[in-house]
């Protein structure tokens, strides 16, 4: 498979996750939600994770973000261990930073203030070069005239970008996406997705997106990583061998349809066992 | 773009200009006009009960006239009214031990609330204690009061402390507890420090709760000072109300008790205002009808 053009570039932002395991101690006892999992994420690309409601998907991307600890196995970095056996659990950090399911700008800061809050905090910048360089980024991605308003002021379309930009500030390695877009409307969807390309092209990151919706798993991602109900592991992994930059025409192209078959029945198949345990969301 | 402009310019209105165009709006709308009519009837009511009719028990209550009459008088027959300098010097000692009490208990329960709300091993050993001494009432610790602190200004202004304090830290500590946990973490994503998340994440999130509180507070401030006046003190609104009962002058009774409440209401109002000021992200928010 060759590696497309887009990620070429990257060399960094590389995630080995290895026979990763997590047992939740729940009130009804122990709970396995990821079990014996292996993914390795290639640096600059975009993978796609696809899985039933609450088959741990998040808290995978809890793991890689240093939000909970894993209970065996190991999660690499560029080479270096986020989280393994000496240490469950990962130092939340800069150099991988998660956009929400529902959004976390912080209601009190202006849009500007929650860009250039990143550098400021880390003490990188001073808080007027981290407002100048946010100022910039904002107006790459198209938020000009908002940067004084509260995220509560502007559409949840426009709220998403921001968050990402706040993201992008830190020069991250990877990008962790947890349905990011999964509150927005059609319209607004497809719009956040060739914003987010045009980010990406632009920045070249590791984007670990989690996704339900399988025509926004192909159509953003390098690959799409299908994962089984809970516990939690790669069933299938599928190469979108549709070459990037892409545009929204790529969703009537056959090869797009072709691949939808292929990811369709195996997303069934796992969904319909999640709706007969009963899974609920974690 | 041009619905993004437009936002931008209306983060800009100005602060008179918002003013002005509310109290158009609210003249405009029934609402002044429904509190008129429930004023006139509850004093309607309370003239005809008590002036006319002198119906059952309420013949004994002293009625608006005589109220009036008595606190618009510039000669008044109890000695008290608008135009004698001792009504002043009652509400303003009240207002004092108020203040006092308010600073205090707002100085020690916002920052007590927090640390109850933030940290789980200080909330496991005060909380219970906390707890154990919230439902104790005012009135039961004015033995006390009276026992550990000296002259008539301290006592009271401990006990009005006392049940401010309280609202005041459960508040804060709901408010701590009630921030999406997406926050703090979002935070920490961006190489925010422990204090950087309690500075920028806890604090400013805590703050729609901590104003609540905080106007709970007041008025439970006023509850408690009237209450710690009746017993100790010498002057004063509670105090006030107090002696007139003893002296057998029933209207000065009715006057110290509205203006309880037209200085309870005020400060309670001077409160959400403060609230507004420092929450401008919420007062914006709220205004396009709660966009989020």
């Amino acid at each position: 498979m060759n590696a497309p053009a887009a990620q070429a570039a990257a060399s960094k932002g590389a995630i080995r996750i290895q026979n990763v395991d997590k047992v939740y101690d729940a009130k009804e006892g122990p709970v396995q939600a990821v079990s014996d999992c292996t993914l390795d994420i290639r640096a600059g690309e975009i993978c796609m994770i696809v899985g039933p409601s609450g088959c741990g998907k998040t808290t995978l991307l809890n793991a890689i973000a240093g939000f909970h600890d894993i209970t065996g196995g190991s999660i690499h970095l560029d080479g270096e261990m986020l989280c393994g056996p000496e240490r469950p659990k990962a130092e939340p950090g800069p150099d991988r930073v998660v956009v929400f399911q529902n959004g976390a700008l912080f209601p009190w800061k202006t849009n500007l203030e929650n860009v250039a809050f990143g550098p400021v905090v880390q003490g990188k910048m001073t808080r007027s070069q981290a407002e100048q360089k946010a100022r910039g980024m904002m107006a790459d991605a198209g938020l000009i005239g908002v940067e004084h308003n509260y995220p509560g002021e502007v559409s949840s379309g426009m709220r998403r970008r921001v968050e990402i930009v706040r993201a992008l500030m830190n020069d991250p390695k990877v990008l962790l996406l947890d349905e990011p877009f999964r509150a927005l409307d059609q319209l607004t969807k497809s719009v956040m997705h060739e914003a987010l390309l045009e980010i990406y092209y632009r920045n070249k990151v590791t984007i670990f997106f989690i996704t339900h919706d399988l025509e926004e798993a192909i159509f953003l991602g390098h690959r799409v990583a299908i994962m089984t109900t809970r516990p939690c592991k790669p069933k299938k992994i599928l190469e979108v061998d549709i070459p990037h930059p892409r545009d929204y025409s790529v969703l009537t192209s056959p090869r797009f349809r072709e691949l939808m078959e292929e990811t369709v029945s195996a997303v069934h198949e796992e969904a319909v066992k999640a709706f007969e345990a009963g899974e609920k969301e974690m | 773009m041009s619905n993004v402009k437009q936002s931008a310019s209306a983060g800009e209105i100005g602060a008179w200009e918002l003013l002005t165009y509310r109290v158009g709006k609210w003249l405009k709308s029934p609402t002044p006009y429904l509190m008129l009519v429930g004023f006139a009837l509850f004093f309607g009511a309370w003239y005809l009960l008590s002036e006319v009719f002198r119906f059952w028990r309420f013949a004994s209550l002293p009625g608006p006239k005589a109220v009036l009459t008595e606190w618009f008088n510039p000669n008044p027959v109890y000695g008290m009214s608008l135009y004698t300098p001792d009504y002043y010097i009652h509400i303003w000692s009240s207002m004092r031990r108020v203040l006092y009490a308010f600073i205090i208990s707002t100085g020690l329960g916002v920052p007590f609330g927090l640390f109850l709300g933030w940290s789980k091993n200080f909330r496991e050993f005060t909380f219970p204690v906390f707890e154990t001494l919230r439902p104790i009432p005012v009135l039961a610790w004015v033995p006390l009061a009276i026992v550990m602190f000296k002259g008539d200004e301290t006592p009271v202004i401990f006990l009005t402390t006392l049940a401010s304090f309280y609202a005041t830290a459960l508040n804060t500590m709901l408010g701590v507890q009630s921030i999406d946990v997406s926050y703090p973490r979002a935070a920490a994503c961006l190489g925010a420090s422990k204090w950087q998340i309690f500075r920028h994440i806890i604090i400013p999130g805590a703050l729609p709760f901590i104003f609540t509180g905080l106007q709970i507070s007041v008025g439970v401030a006023w509850f408690s000072l009237v209450a710690a006046e009746m017993v100790s003190g010498e002057y004063g609104l509670g105090y006030l109300i107090l002696a007139s009962y003893v002296n057998v002058q029933y209207p000065i009774i009715i006057i110290g008790m509205i203006s309880v409440g037209i200085v309870g209401y005020a400060s309670s109002a001077l409160v959400r205002m403060a609230g507004d000021y420092m929450m401008q992200w919420r007062v914006r928010e709220l205004a396009l009808g709660g966009a989020r």
